[in-house]
């Protein structure tokens, strides 16, 4: 069981659902699988959980590379082939054996949270390879005849950009959870978790242009949470006045990463003049 | 006792396993659920559902279960009881669904009805949460009159959150799911060691001979690992007649493009037969066209080449110069010359026609597919089809 709920934290403003998914998943021991757009800050619910709940976090990034294998435990032949041309002993292979991060994390005493951040970055049988581990929170090292078993379970958290589908089998083992795009309210709140300081016009404005902006068609990457949260820093280190934030869109640049996507804005704005009549 | 809510999600096609009911019973147990019905919605949500695609059907079945309740800040006394029950595995029994006098087709027919009656309420306005009190739909024998326990309007209720139907969006009644193809694709491999990148993988065997040879002194080899050397041509057939398999393709394009393990992959598009020109999108828009023969001298012949497309149209469209169905674009050679190109220069190429294969021997297109068929081997869109056809592609001749 879980200690402590998590409720949020100073700099992580999470809706009620999201809160409800992270001790759901707490509270059962199972992972919780984390979906939604970029940017509506997959990755740093992980942080913000360890940090409430006191917890330690432990980071098993994902690259298209990745094996099943690496977050359990490296046997290092060639350290030890090497070690064993100077003489030295290598009998103990205990000492060669490397744990990964799901290894680590089941080693230790106390509860931490372990973060595999987009599991969907990897091939394709990825999850099933983990299926076992995840379950029984146990896996086995053939050349040590060992048993790593986590004493205290950790709270895993898997983000995933939904680049590849996921198995079934691995999906049923899942707490789900789909964060959705703030809505202004929230997004006011999440804003102003991040500044000390902020000028009340200045954000009504940025987050109305904001979502005239993703509200424009045609864009091919609309700008999400962490990059309102970027030009709302610029605005407020140009000294921008709140006035001439809709009339000359600075620094659209941040909001927008696409060439294509900045035309389409300069002719929304030449056309209608008023982006937020779309 | 519950279980008509879990049969009820199967009903309306959510892949709800008993894995996840008992995940759920189990966090009912603990009381994960705070006792309120929004707790409950959140709870079920986060358990059941595996992605965002079904976050709307889930809702509508909450909804459609939980209507006769008009207080939503405290679960039913039904609810209660149950939740102290232990769990019995009899109740997963389907006969238990019989002897309640649930009969599948009632309900179907209860469901399609009640679907009806929502999305006019749905689109009348929010209003219609708390109106209508009696819930035809089966759940009579657990939830008797007297439910109502007290005031209505509380703020987002799970009700309402499930009447909001917010992610209606994100649905997608996909038959096959992408995924499958995906695994099918993985036939579609052959590895080998002689490409170009960095070579850091062990080579145990020749490093023991290596070092044997240096007299016992550790000589590593390394060697570079084995690469999928597969390149692929992909041209989809798109729009015509070609619409109704919109979804189909679309998840046939999708697996194909997540499955980053080809050496190159290129995709074009045409209108029912290919010509002079093809197209870099499916919306096959003049400007966005390059000439098939420039396609064919940059692709060299080691690509393997997939068409998908129905193959039906006019005859003269695939056997007549000036076939071609734009009539701004005429072609000095008809379709079929543009076949046996294809052909001559790629000697892996299959058809993949999503037409049932009945379709294939009579009625609108079935002459030009038998043209088509006795050059390029045809196999239909299906899973099964896809395999075949993939092991025909890498198949030794």
């Amino acid at each position: 069981m879980a200690t402590t709920q998590f409720t949020g934290s100073e700099g992580y403003v999470a809706a009620p659902e999201l809160l409800a998914s992270v001790n759901i998943a707490a509270a059962l021991e199972k992972p919780l699988l984390v979906k939604g757009e970029p940017g509506t800050g997959k990755t740093m619910l992980a942080q913000a959980v360890a940090d409430a709940l006191g917890l330690e976090l432990l980071i098993w990034s994902i690259k298209s590379t990745t094996k099943a294998q690496d977050g359990l435990y490296v046997y290092d032949t060639v350290q030890r082939l090497y070690d064993s041309q100077f003489g030295a002993d290598v009998s103990d292979i205990g000492k060669y054996i490397k744990l990964g991060k799901l290894g680590e994390a089941f080693r230790r005493t106390e509860r931490c949270v372990l973060l595999i951040d987009e599991i969907d970055k990897a091939d394709i049988e990825f999850p099933n390879d983990l299926l076992w581990e995840l379950d029984r929170m146990e896996f086995y090292i053939p050349e040590t005849k060992e048993t790593v078993k986590a004493a205290v379970r950790p709270l895993v958290i898997i983000t995933s950009n939904a680049e590849k589908e996921l198995p079934d089998a691995f999906l049923r083992r899942c707490v789900f959870h789909y964060i959705d795009f703030p809505d202004a309210e929230m997004m006011e709140r999440i804003v102003r978790a991040h500044f000390e300081r902020l000028d009340d016009r200045l954000l009504k404005q940025a987050l109305e242009s904001f979502y005239a902006i993703r509200a424009l068609r045609g864009l091919q990457k609309k700008p999400s949470t962490s990059e309102l949260i970027d030009w709302v820093q610029a605005l407020q280190i140009g000294g921008i006045p709140a006035g001439r934030i809709e009339k000359e869109m600075p620094f659209a640049g941040v909001l927008l990463k696409k060439n294509e996507d900045l035309d389409t804005l300069q002719k929304s704005r030449a056309q209608g003049g008023n982006p937020r009549r779309w | 006792m519950f279980t008509d809510f879990f049969y009820l999600l199967r009903l309306r096609g959510l892949k709800v396993s008993l894995k996840e009911w008992q995940t759920l019973l189990e966090g009912l147990q603990m009381g994960l659920h705070g006792s309120s019905l929004t707790g409950f919605y959140r709870l079920a949500r986060a358990v059941l559902v595996h992605s965002e695609a079904d976050f709307d059907r889930f809702d509508q079945v909450f909804l459609e279960y939980f209507r006769g309740i008009r207080s939503y800040d405290e679960l039913p006394k039904e609810l209660e009881d149950w939740l102290n029950t232990p769990i019995d595995p009899v109740e997963y029994d389907p006969a238990l669904l019989q002897n309640q006098g649930l009969d599948i087709d009632t309900i179907r027919a209860m469901l399609e009805q009640r679907l009806k009656e929502q999305t006019e309420r749905h689109d009348g306005g929010t209003h219609w949460v708390g109106t209508g009190g009696a819930s035809p739909f089966g759940n009579s024998g657990y939830y008797p009159g007297g439910i109502r326990v007290g005031g209505e309007g509380r703020s987002r209720s799970a009700l309402q959150v499930a009447g909001e139907r917010h992610f209606r969006d994100f649905r997608e009644d996909s038959v096959l799911d992408v995924r499958q193809f995906q695994m099918a694709f993985r036939r579609l491999r052959q590895f080998s060691a002689l490409e170009d990148g960095p070579k850091d993988e062990l080579q145990l065997e020749d490093t023991i001979r290596e070092t044997g040879d240096n007299a016992g002194r550790l000589k590593l080899v390394f060697g570079r690992p084995r690469r999928n050397t597969v390149k692929l041509l992909m041209l989809f057939d798109s729009g015509g007649s070609m619409w109704e398999f919109t979804r189909l393709c679309a998840s046939l394009f999708q697996a194909v493009s997540r499955e980053s393990k080809f050496k190159d992959l290129k995709t074009y598009y045409f209108h029912n037969c290919f010509y002079d020109d093809l197209y870099n999108s499916p919306g096959c828009h003049h400007a966005d066209s390059v000439s098939t023969e420039w396609v064919f001298s940059q692709l060299g012949q080691d690509y393997k080449v997939i068409v998908v497309g129905d193959a039906s149209m006019a005859p003269y469209e695939l056997l007549r110069p000036g076939g071609c169905s734009d009539y701004y674009r005429y072609n000095e050679e008809p379709g079929i010359a543009w076949i046996e190109k294809l052909l001559r220069r790629y000697d892996r190429v299959i058809w993949l026609n999503p037409l049932p294969e009945r379709n294939w021997e009579s009625g609108y297109g079935s002459e030009t597919i038998r043209v088509i068929r006795a050059r390029v081997p045809m196999y239909r869109l299906t899973l099964e089809g896809l395999q075949e056809g993939l092991k025909a592609l890498v198949a030794a001749r």
